[in-house]
């Protein structure tokens, strides 16, 4: 009986999926298997890989991964395959390809990578989202049916059909068979134009878009009427998207500004430092990571309280060192801010590094989730505008509904009734500074998720900070709020078709005239504060 | 907190003064050659180019080491011109004027290097720059070990076209002359084979931009047409960072939309989590990962001299390495460290490159190197996945740009001229020059 090829591959991928651990040492055939890889050519690579996935080796899934890590690596005098357990450094641990035991430290010198390159990295992935197929976890089956959209070939054509045959969730089913309708679309079916109707995926489009192109004149006309359909839908998408670009980089503007409007806004001090309180929210929650190694999520919830300390901190000792001497003078306060913004970049950059710092996206703040195929929400951005907005509660609670916030708007209000009132007017300076500059640093904690972790941090918020307190109407919270949403979302809104660099050009002009027009900004402060 | 830190940088600055002077009367007799090394300490560009000022450091020292130059010490003089373009102008001048050093190593941004320029032609000083840069100069005084535009982006280029079968492209740069120009020469390049305008997206940021998210949507956009795409990106520092974590975050994959970069190296990389970003591909003349032992060697040594076991080497440094040899051995061949006899005498020397070949200096202050394209790992390190077969000589002036076609430049005598017409038969460039300088 013959068993044709693709068959004979199907029933290996079921073998490979259900016998993990199968005992069979047939060391000369991996050593025979392995040889093959190391090629001269990538297409031979290829050829080798093919007979890997086809050998029925229950080690080969792991050969797969570590090539596909640039692991799998050959000693350079004794030929021995070896997998790189961890590449940092001048020596490596290894572990023996053939037997899987660790085998101690190698020279990086002495190891010969087994290099591969985008082609073969795609069919690597494909055959090991094949493999995937099969692993009891619905996610992660999901996973692997999308990834191979797009990747489907005429050799997978049988074993997928069986796989969806078997298939008990709806969804993978759903995927396995656009990814089959896009192989028959690319082969000229025209009934395939049918199954693909309606998806937003970025792949099916992308097969519709060469399909619409082809010399077949009736399936061209498919095709663009299919895609028609299509882009009337991700229009929708593409304003939703925009918005919450908008709302997302307005987030990022509020919160840089929210510790501004309370130092600027409602005590009326010029802090040229705002920033480097900022950056030194973020380089805390580096250190946080530096002591936490391989927590970066309990790193990053412990960064929020040590970010607002560190810089509430750091805010008092500028508050008490240099702003109190420079009361009612915002000439010398701005110059003298200036300077110890200057002072605390150079104490980073000597103290730290002047290079830029790694902070680690944790796991659960990474990637997006999927509202639909064609739209999908970057979660880091998500928390940060979610975290934004609390803040702004939390602070809003504080101002109106504290003692502390309370005395703050008596002492602004009018300092010297509120003395005689028997408010110790320097303690509500220290704690309204402490608590601008330790919002500023939950700010840094949020935005080293966002940006660059470096000396230079604060330098980038800081006119974007001022712009958004002023353009929101000084001394007011709602306005911070409103003013910084909104620039966000009129800055995303002309980007795309001004260009980034206009757009804040044009942003900068509206507020400019915006000013000339309403010099107390979007809120005014009315009554007798206002006056003073 | 302002004194403590004001007295630790006086007890830093003091320990490598206090050496200096000990190690002094070991081995010169005469004066040392001072070499003057102009990189920014402080400031935007500090991130890469504190390293470059440590690696000519640790090139000088092993120098010292080995009985120095002509008998003599070579003494390091360092300024900061702390990423501030006209303050460059004035370093250059008092490295040049003041401590009289025989040689610059120097500048990283073109615009750094533009406003050295003058002061260098006006003294008649030696720069030897170690970046890659967008071409169309050629200055008499200035040796370029960097890639010109043919020893970078267009080999890239190639590969996207033919290995990869790119047929749509994304120009994705930072707003200032060396992606504006090399984004110029890349449409020309794409058009002359038979690229269409729609097919060509090209698009600026700002310095340090940081919200991506438009753009890399835009991007996704565009690349959903069912042709092959690929964005080529001269963004510039560390916009970078961002840019790749938003490509990560909405699921670019490299498979996808591969995203060719020319400014990003392994010290770039080291700011960022790379797992996302495993296949996006860089060109450079030297990766880090290059497997040759003079790579090898350079890298214990650096590791050595920062005496940090994580520390990382990338393309400029190299390029450093070879510029710095380069001069060591010219003022060997002409037995002095006089600026006029050294520029005579450098013009064909090649010496080992970390990759395995050799670099000489062309007549037009360029020099020979071989292109790598290499895909970024987990590790934060490149693997080599397509390299020329021999190496590439630098060509000042593009030959797809309108203005700069009919220009050569040839420092040998009796020519010297950096930018001969050879339409017109006059040095000086003529009419066309002028507008090529007109349109940056």
């Amino acid at each position: 009986m013959t068993i044709s090829p693709c068959l004979r591959r199907m029933l290996v991928l079921f073998l490979l999926a259900w016998l993990p651990l199968a005992a069979s040492a047939q060391d000369d055939d991996g050593q025979q298997l392995l040889q093959s890889l190391d090629a001269a050519s990538f297409t031979q690579m290829g050829e080798a890989i093919e007979a890997i996935i086809t050998s029925g080796d229950e080690r080969s899934r792991g050969w797969l991964e570590a090539l596909l890590d640039g692991k799998l690596q050959r000693h350079k005098e004794t030929g021995r395959f070896v997998v790189v357990l961890e590449n940092r450094g001048r020596d490596w641990p290894v572990a023996d390809a053939l037997t899987g035991e660790a085998i101690g430290e190698m020279s990086r010198r002495d190891l010969d990578r087994l290099g591969i390159n985008n082609a073969l990295r795609g069919q690597l992935q494909s055959a090991l989202a094949v493999l995937d197929l099969h692993v009891p976890e619905t996610r992660d089956r999901r996973e692997a049916a999308r990834a191979l959209l797009g990747d489907v070939d005429a050799s997978l054509v049988e074993p997928l059909e069986a796989v969806i045959r078997v298939e008990e969730d709806a969804e993978v089913r759903r995927l396995l068979e656009q990814g089959l309708a896009i192989h028959r679309l690319e082969q000229g079916s025209l009934e395939a134009v049918a199954s693909l109707q309606g998806s937003l995926n970025n792949r099916v489009r992308a097969a519709l878009n060469s399909a619409a192109r082809s010399d077949d004149p009736a399936l061209a006309e498919a095709a663009s009427v299919a895609l028609a359909d299509i882009e009337q839908q991700m229009k929708l998408n593409r304003g939703l998207e925009t918005l919450y670009f908008g709302l997302s980089l307005g987030s990022v503007l509020v919160l840089a500004a929210i510790g501004l409007a309370i130092t600027f806004g409602v005590m009326g001090v010029i802090n040229m430092a705002h920033g480097e309180l900022i950056m030194l929210g973020a380089y805390t929650t580096w250190a946080m990571q530096q002591l936490l190694p391989g927590q970066p999520g309990l790193a990053m919830v412990l960064s929020i309280p040590a970010g607002f300390l560190v810089a509430a901190l750091a805010g008092i000792a500028i508050e008490r060192g240099v702003i109190q001497f420079l009361k009612g003078r915002p000439l010398e306060t701005l110059l003298a801010t200036f300077g110890v913004s200057l002072i605390l970049q150079q104490l980073v950059r000597t103290v730290i590094s002047p290079l830029n710092r790694t902070v680690v996206t944790p796991e659960w703040m990474s990637g997006s989730i999927m509202i639909n195929e064609g739209l999908s929400l970057t979660l880091n951005r998500l928390y940060v505008l979610g975290f934004a907005l609390v803040v702004f509660a939390g602070l809003m609670l504080v101002m109106r509904r504290t003692r502390l916030g309370l005395e703050v708007r008596a002492v602004t209000q009018n300092r010297a009734m509120a003395r005689s009132m028997g408010i110790r007017a320097t303690r509500v300076d220290i704690m309204t500074f402490a608590l601008g500059s330790g919002v500023a640093g939950l700010a840094g904690v949020a935005l080293s998720q966002l940006t660059n972790v470096g000396p230079n941090l604060g330098q980038n918020y800081i006119i974007d900070s001022f712009m958004v307190v002023v353009f929101g109407g000084v001394g007011n919270l709602w306005g911070t709020l409103v003013a910084g949403l909104s620039l966000g979302v009129i800055n995303q809104v002309l980007e795309p078709w001004a260009g980034a660099v206009l757009a804040k050009i044009l942003v900068l002009v509206f507020i400019i005239l915006f000013i000339q027009k309403r010099p107390r900004g979007l809120f005014p402060q009315k009554g007798r504060a206002a006056e003073g | 907190m302002i004194p403590s830190s004001v007295y630790r940088t006086s007890r830093w600055l003091a320990a490598p003064l206090l050496g200096a002077a000990l190690a002094t009367p070991a081995l010169a007799q005469e004066d040392p050659i001072k070499v003057g090394i102009l990189h920014s300490l402080s400031g935007t560009m500090a991130i890469s180019e504190t390293v470059l000022k440590d690696t000519v450091e640790m090139l000088i020292e092993q120098q010292n080491a080995e009985g120095g130059l002509l008998g003599r010490e070579l003494e390091a003089v360092v300024v900061d011109p702390a990423s501030d373009w006209p303050l460059f102008a004035e370093k250059a001048r008092e490295l040049l004027a003041q401590e009289e050093v025989d040689v610059i190593f120097g500048n990283w941004t073109s615009v750094s290097r533009k406003s050295v320029l003058p002061v260098v032609e006006e003294l008649n000083g030696l720069l030897f720059y170690p970046v890659q840069y967008e071409g169309e100069e050629s200055s008499e005084n200035v040796f370029y070990t960097g890639a010109a535009p043919n020893q970078q982006a267009i080999p890239a280029v190639d590969y996207l076209m033919n290995n990869v079968g790119v047929e749509r492209w994304v120009l994705a740069g930072t707003d200032y002359v060396y992606p504006r120009t090399t984004n110029k020469i890349l449409e020309a390049y794409l058009k002359s084979f038979g690229v269409a305008d729609e097919d060509i997206m090209v698009n600026y940021t700002p310095f340090g931009h940081s919200d991506w998210q438009n753009i890399v949507s835009e991007v996704k956009a565009f690349g959903s047409e069912g042709k092959k795409t690929a964005v080529v990106s001269t963004i510039n520092g560390d916009a970078n960072v961002p840019f790749y974590r938003e490509l990560g975050n909405q699921g670019i994959d490299a498979a996808d939309i591969p995203v060719v970069a020319f400014s990003v190296g392994e010290q770039e990389l080291t700011g960022i989590d790379t797992a996302p970003l495993v296949g996006h591909l860089a060109a450079w003349n030297y990766f880090m990962s290059v497997d040759t032992d003079a790579n090898y060697d350079f890298i214990d040594a650096w590791i050595d001299y920062t005496g940090d076991e994580m520390a990382v080497t990338n393309d400029p440094m190299e390029a450093h390495y070879i510029g710095f040899n380069m001069w060591i051995e010219a003022v060997r061949k002409a037995g002095t460290t006089e600026v006029d006899a050294v520029k005579d005498a450098i013009i064909g020397v090649s010496v080992p490159n970390l990759t395995g070949g050799y670099a000489a200096m062309m007549p037009n202050h360029h020099i020979t190197k071989p292109v790598l394209i290499g895909e970024i790992q987990d590790n934060g390190q490149f693997s080599i996945v397509w390299e020329t077969p021999s190496t590439v000589a630098g060509d000042a002036w593009s030959d797809y740009l309108p203005g700069s076609r009919d220009l050569i430049s040839d420092w040998r005598k009796p020519m010297a001229c950096g930018n001969y017409n050879v339409v017109t038969g006059s040095c000086g460039g003529g009419e066309t020059q002028e507008e090529t300088t007109a349109e940056e």
